[in-house]
């Protein structure tokens, strides 16, 4: 029995779930952001496992630019990280409530 | 033979992925997410997939993880430390397995088509995977290519305003 193309998506269900389940559990925010990155890979294994599947290198080439945007997004999120934890000295999302009602 | 590694290396990366939302400390997290990014470089060779192997173990693995790192060391974080309501997890983990659940169910529903492209094994070992992947980014892609590197330069740009002390 060979590999087939769902056992690939399955288990980038699998990694994905758990991306998400931490993405609304952790109150850390770097935490948060490497949930986020978890969910992107997983999408990135659907997206390899697929092209493979369907002999077509649309997938690759997007996988390609969902990693560059992931690396200009960890630049952009942990600056903006950095910067708030100048002002409150904690990266606890509780703490991000000035525009809370 | 084959199927014994897969299940191996997914179980792995499965481990792995559930310490990155388990672990008290950022740090076990971010090695955590580290060995779920090698173990993912694995399946793209798998796949036949090496170039965007070694592209995830440079980008990723190699930029993105080390820049965390960084910023964990910097920021001086240690583990949470008020106590975390458990009302709060519980719905989180009813989202999450739901999640799982539905996407599992469609996956069941659904069939494979079995429509062949172009692009066949032999033509991967042929003509080379990077050659192929830089056929298409340079032609068919080339407008999304060029953006890209204006979004880099937008966010280098914006991560060092955000990050200065004094604007």
């Amino acid at each position: 029995m060979i590999i087939s193309v769902h056992h690939y998506l399955v288990l980038s269900a699998i990694l994905f779930s758990l991306g998400t389940v931490g993405v609304l559990t952790r109150r850390n925010a770097i935490v948060i952001f490497m949930s986020i990155e978890l969910m992107l890979n997983a999408v990135n294994l659907s997206f390899i496992a697929l092209s493979r599947h369907l002999g077509n290198m649309d997938g690759q080439v997007f996988v390609f630019f969902v990693m560059t945007v992931a690396a200009a997004e960890a630049a952009v999120g942990l600056a903006l990280m950095i910067a708030f934890f100048r002002n409150r000295q904690s990266v606890d999302v509780d703490d991000i409530n000035l525009l809370k009602w | 033979m084959a199927h014994l590694f897969f299940y191996l290396v997914a179980l792995v990366a499965v481990v792995s992925g559930f310490l990155v939302i388990k672990c008290k400390t950022p740090v076990n997290s971010a090695i955590a997410l580290v060995n779920t990014f090698f173990c993912l470089a694995i399946f793209y060779v798998m796949l036949e997939a090496p170039f965007m192997a070694a592209i995830q173990i440079m980008v990723y693995a190699g930029a993105i993880m080390v820049l965390i790192l960084f910023v964990i060391m910097l920021l001086n974080l240690g583990s949470e430390a008020r106590k975390r309501y458990t009302h709060g997890v519980a719905w989180g983990a009813a989202c999450g397995a739901l999640v799982l659940v539905q996407v599992l169910y469609f996956l069941n529903r659904g069939e494979a088509t079995g429509m062949k492209g172009e692009v066949t094994s032999d033509m991967i070992n042929t003509l080379g995977h990077t050659e192929l992947i830089g056929k298409a980014l340079f032609t068919q892609f080339l407008l999304p290519f060029e953006i890209t590197s204006i979004l880099l330069l937008v966010a280098i740009v914006g991560a060092v305003v955000l990050a200065k002390k004094d604007v």
